[in-house]
């Protein structure tokens, strides 16, 4: 049986909350991981690991957050990054929403991305 | 000389699980200061000493090729005081280990009662940080961390 959407976000908001050291109410969808949450580099890793847990799943690297791809100059140009990039991350990345990001592809805010949401969707496409 | 936080260990199984054990001493010079009427071992030199058991855990894992350094403590609690003449165990498992990083967790015990419980994440740095140089020598385990383990090595899994 599939899982419902309400058991998928409360064990995102339980990985979150623990990884994280954050309130339950502080993981609103909208939330973003590094802006915030406050999540630093070792925080992405730890929630991996804490999500595979907690939904019996593999995450291979790369899959759910980037892996390397900031320091390929063939992505990152002038501070921005290139078309090929942003096609990488249609095709590896469905979980994201690129609509406002595509825009204007700052590096900067590529931490805007990963949001609660992005989570949860990836989770979501995972399990069910 | 190195800061080392374990005495020995007492068990270790390569990739699962590491018991290590420390004697808290009043010849220990921070303890004098620690305080002077009332000597208490520090929190944090528990969470250092359950990190080095952890620590030696996770770089025999990959063995130790990796640089294991300690990148996160995801949880410390401490229940209850340890003073000169306890001896406390740190009990250390494996949750999950990459090629990247490992989480780790476990307990920690006084005069064999648990009194705390640890969990943390340690990251192999030549695999991380992306375009940061490290030197080729292994800085994190030198003689005196492998000497300690290397018991339980040399007949299996101990």
């Amino acid at each position: 049986m599939p899982m419902s959407e309400e058991e998928i976000f409360d064990k995102v908001k339980k990985a979150l909350v623990e990884a994280l050291s954050v309130d339950d109410d502080e993981v609103a969808p909208e939330a973003t991981l590094t802006g915030d949450l406050g999540a630093e580099s070792i925080d992405y890793l730890d929630i991996v690991f804490r999500l595979e847990k907690a939904f019996d799943i593999k995450i291979p690297r790369g899959e759910l957050f980037p892996d390397n791809l900031l320091n390929d100059p063939q992505y990152v140009q002038d501070g921005r990054l290139t078309e090929a990039a942003l096609d990488q991350f249609r095709q590896r990345m469905p979980h994201l929403d690129l609509s406002e990001f595509e825009k204007d592809p700052d590096v900067n805010k590529i931490t805007d991305l990963f949001t609660v949401q992005t989570i949860f969707n990836y989770v979501k496409g995972k399990v069910n | 000389m190195r800061w080392i936080w374990i005495d020995r260990f007492t068990e270790f199984k390569p990739g699962r699980k590491a018991v290590a054990t420390k004697n808290v001493s009043l010849a220990e010079e921070h303890l004098h200061d620690h305080w002077e009427a009332f000597p208490i071992q520090p929190a944090s030199l528990m969470i250092e000493g359950f990190a080095q058991t952890a620590g030696i855990l996770v770089g025999q894992a990959r063995d130790f090729k990796e640089k294991v350094i300690l990148a996160k403590v995801a949880r410390a609690e401490f229940d209850d005081i340890v003073v000169p003449g306890d001896q406390v165990t740190y009990q250390a498992e494996i949750n999950a280990i990459t090629e990247q990083a490992a989480s780790v967790k476990g307990i920690v015990l006084k005069n064999n009662q648990p009194i705390g419980r640890v969990e943390m994440m340690f990251s192999h740095i030549d695999q991380n940080l992306a375009g940061a140089k490290f030197p080729e020598e292994n800085f994190v385990f030198t003689g005196q961390f492998e000497r300690l383990v290397a018991p339980f090595l040399e007949g299996g899994d101990g």
